[in-house]
């Protein structure tokens, strides 16, 4: 019971701090968010709100639609289905309807996460090879005073 | 039969070039097989050889030249009988237009390529004695993609060709978004800096193919490979600028895939300036450096592909064409030389040294090139994967700016950070009390930064459903703090040396320091004008925007100012009809200024009548006020006005202008010869000369 204690401590800040992030959730601010999370399907490829072209034949309709699904108060996640079961897939800013769409959102981070331990490696094994050999070169024959300072030189000049 | 004197001239111009370019590569490649073994230039008759495959390169520009003079002149003279002519401009067009009409279309912008790319060749020709045989080689490496590049044009898209039938007498006209004074100066930077990159390319793979000795070769291309990033910065941000502009969407970077393809040789090119060093200093990376520059030049032709062969769809891209075949063809071309390459020499390219420890230079390097790495794999991956997305689905689905805003706003922020502490780390090893010492300032920086922006209303727990936003702003302004912080502590401690050792007052030190190692203090500077874009970037958070019908009178508010509509109107002119409004613009009761946002319909009732927003902008340091008009409302024939309040947008362009003024002072050479150290005693004072030498 005690060992429980640090989780619900955690669980009640989570839902306080969602509490705090929903209250605060502004109707115009969500319909902006929303809104630029999708496209115009009329062929522009610009953000839906921000679709400008005179006389647009697609832009007012959609955000009809979106005025009247927020008014009826479906989520956002269910707005933007019912955007992708409409007009397809491509009316998202952002693959997010699961399934290959994840692949989007993965592939960069494990990437990066890759790179990152590949170079962590790379530095570990340098360091510990250079190590041996500073250690191997201090019982050797010094290095002759101007090479040296002139490598220093060059090496510290940026 | 009619005859067309000037096209024929410009067909043949490409012919006799390409003829030129095939000799360059093939004669030179002969020569430098039978010079094989030496180190300088060969003597001999594989000398003569090689010197008029060099003479045939610098020909190739003349004829190139005589190209690319032929339809500037077919269009400055509305020859219309040549399709490319009929296509891209018109009688009415004014002369900077005609001219820019040169790189208007595919074609075109080909010849332009071409060109560019024999003038870069010039150059590196008449300055062969620099180290003659390196520049052999990259002379023939430099003819083998100038080859590519004049065969698309002479069979794949020959930019002379004829429109058949009765000659037109005017034509179609040039796209009226590009009519715009930046679009005439934006496409040639871009591609000076596209194509610049061909040159450290080629002395890289030469460097590689001939064994090249030592680091030499990279003394010998560092000022090529700064201008070329120059160029390519300049390109970007002044397309970047166009798209605020003239496009009337209020942003500046939608990351349509003709963007992406710009920013991810710009992106590798940035990774390889900074690894580079490491290699110049430390003979390390070597391999990496190699790989580097070889990505970076695939780079641009893979954007050059995705943006010609219609694989992705782009907003800029240029018609769908058959030359993407081409493409592949040449991408996997030299990708199997430089493999092929690289194997085969790659016991050349063994470190000399060893990283010595995490807490260094080297390692900011190796860590600042992951970033941009990753930046690049992002952007790259988001380019493709509608189309793998197409292949594995069956649908195409859409890779806009949200998908590209989250991955890659925390990869800035790391870039960030890293542009603050790499420079305070020492080469080889910095110690326990150098940290302390260089980083307990910009700490402290970014401390205060954080209370002062909280206490002033920057607080993610307040922004609702645009909490990340503002904390990612919240971020950048506190990292911003403490680089600035950190640049100019390393200014002053410079300074502060040099005045000891000279007596010179503060500021005339500082010049001195700045004079005699211009490549690190410029580089500094570099770093302090992409802190202030960031700094710009992140005010995007804040950005607000509202729209409505405005009839006389009206006054629609947003922010501190408010605008009262004065009038509404249209009007039509020779070559467009337009819609306007005058706007009065007020802050508080001060009258400020009147805005006039417009909206013109270029080849009115025609069947290829185009829109063409014209932005109405305040801006001051603070904010910019960009005004659209969008069109009437059919029922009440009331103009609707948008208008957005963009916060810190001049500092983009400032920051720009900075990276520009930076990068210059690194090309200058130093003044002075920075002073040696004259005994070296404990490594401890090693690391102190790397701060201050």
């Amino acid at each position: 019971m005690f060992s429980l204690r640090p989780r619900r401590w955690m669980q009640a800040c989570v839902v306080c701090l969602l509490a705090v992030v929903m209250l605060g959730a502004d109707p115009s601010a969500r319909f902006n968010k929303v809104g630029h999370e999708m496209i115009c399907t009329c062929g522009c490829g610009q953000i839906l709100l921000e679709c400008n072209h005179v006389g647009c034949p697609v832009s007012p309709v959609m955000i009809g639609e979106l005025h009247t699904l927020m008014d009826a108060g479906g989520s956002n996640t269910s707005i933007m289905n019912w955007f992708a079961a409409k007009y397809g897939a491509t009316v998202l800013a952002a693959p997010i309807r699961g399934g290959f769409d994840n692949v989007a959102w993965i592939a960069p981070l494990a990437v990066f996460l890759l790179a990152t331990v590949g170079v962590g490696f790379l530095i570990r094994r340098w360091t510990l090879r250079s190590g041996r050999r500073v250690a191997a070169s201090a019982v050797g024959p010094g290095v002759g005073g101007d090479a040296m300072r002139e490598r220093i030189r060059r090496e510290t000049e940026y | 039969m009619r005859l067309h004197p000037m096209p024929e001239f410009g067909s043949f111009a490409l012919l006799l070039a390409l003829a030129l370019s095939v000799y360059t590569l093939v004669m030179g490649g002969v020569a430098l097989w039978h010079s094989r073994g030496a180190t300088a230039g060969a003597d001999g008759a594989a000398g003569r050889l090689g010197e008029t495959a060099r003479r045939a390169g610098i020909s190739s520009f003349i004829a190139l030249s005589c190209a690319a003079f032929a339809l500037v002149w077919a269009s400055f003279t509305n020859d219309y009988s040549v399709s490319y002519i009929l296509h891209h401009t018109n009688r009415a067009l004014n002369t900077a237009y005609k001219f820019s009409a040169l790189w208007s279309g595919q074609e075109g912008s080909l010849l332009l390529w071409a060109w560019l790319l024999s003038a870069y060749g010039f150059v590196l020709r008449m300055r062969h004695k620099v180290d003659v045989r390196l520049t052999a080689f990259a002379s023939t490496i430099l003819a083998g993609i100038q080859v590519f590049f004049l065969m698309l044009l002479n069979f794949a898209a020959p930019p002379f060709a004829i429109q058949p039938g009765p000659v037109a007498t005017d034509g179609f006209g040039l796209n009226p978004l590009l009519q715009y004074p930046e679009m005439v100066i934006h496409p040639p930077m871009l591609y000076l800096g596209y194509v610049g990159f061909s040159v450290p390319f080629a002395f890289a793979l030469g460097a590689l193919m001939m064994r090249y000795p030592g680091e030499k070769w990279i003394h010998i291309t560092r000022r090529w490979t700064m201008v070329t990033w120059l160029f390519l910065t300049c390109g970007i941000f002044l397309g970047a600028h166009w798209a605020y502009s003239v496009l009337g969407w209020g942003g500046y970077w939608g990351w349509d895939p003709v963007e992406n393809a710009s920013l991810m040789p710009w992106l590798t090119g940035t990774a390889f300036l900074h690894s580079v060093m490491m290699q110049e200093k430390r003979g390390m990376m070597k391999s990496w450096n190699v790989w580097l520059i070889f990505s970076t030049f695939l780079l641009t032709i893979l954007g050059t592909l995705l943006t010609r062969s219609g694989i992705v769809s782009s907003v800029h891209a240029f018609a769908s064409s058959n030359i993407g075949d081409w493409f592949y063809g040449f991408i996997l071309i030299v990708f199997a030389v430089c493999l092929f390459t690289f194997f085969k020499q790659k016991d050349h390219l063994k470190s000399e040294n060893r990283l010595e420890s995490l807490v260094s230079r080297e390692s900011s390097f190796l860590f600042n090139n992951l970033i941009l790495l990753a930046a690049c794999f992002t952007v790259l991956w988001g380019t493709l994967f509608p189309v793998l997305s197409e292949y594995v689905q069956g649908t195409k689905v859409t890779m806009g700016a949200p998908f590209y805003n989250r991955v890659n706003l925390p990869i800035g922020l790391f870039l960030l950070f890293l542009t603050g502490i790499g420079p305070l780390l020492a080469w080889r090893s910095t110690s326990l009390r150098s940290i302390r010492r260089n980083f307990i300032l910009p700490s402290i920086a970014m401390g205060v930064a954080l209370v002062v922006l909280l206490i002033v209303g920057v607080r993610p727990w307040e922004a609702g459903d645009d909490w990340q936003g503002t904390l990612f702003s919240l971020v950048t302004f506190t990292l911003a703090a403490g680089v600035i912080t950190a640049i100019t502590a390393e200014f002053l401690r410079g300074a502060s040396v040099v005045r000891t050792q000279t007596g010179k007052s503060l500021p005339a030190s500082t010049v001195l320091l700045v004079r005699r190692n211009t490549r690190r203090y410029g580089g500094y500077i570099v770093h302090f004008g992409i802190v202030v874009m960031f700094i710009g970037i992140a005010g995007g958070a804040f950005n607000q925007s509202h729209e409505q019908e405005m009839g006389f009178g009206d006054t629609l508010t947003l922010g501190q100012y408010r605008l009262v509509c004065q009038s509404f109107t249209q009007d039509s002119k020779p070559e467009f009809d337009t819609e306007y409004a005058l706007l009065d613009v007020y802050r508080g009761q001060k009258k400020l200024l009147q805005l006039a946002p417009e909206k013109r319909i270029y080849f009115p009732n025609t069947d290829h009548a185009q829109p063409s927003t014209m932005v109405a902008l305040h801006s001051t340091l603070a904010s910019d006020l960009y005004v659209i008009y969008e069109g009437r409302d059919p029922d009440s024939d009331k103009p609707i006005i948008k208008a957005f309040l963009n916060p810190l947008m001049n500092w983009i362009w400032i920051g720009v202008l900075i990276v520009v003024a930076g990068t210059f002072l690194a090309l200058v050479p130093n003044m002075t010869r920075a002073p040696v150290r004259l005994a070296v005693v404990e490594p401890r004072l090693v690391e102190a000369e790397a701060h201050h030498v």
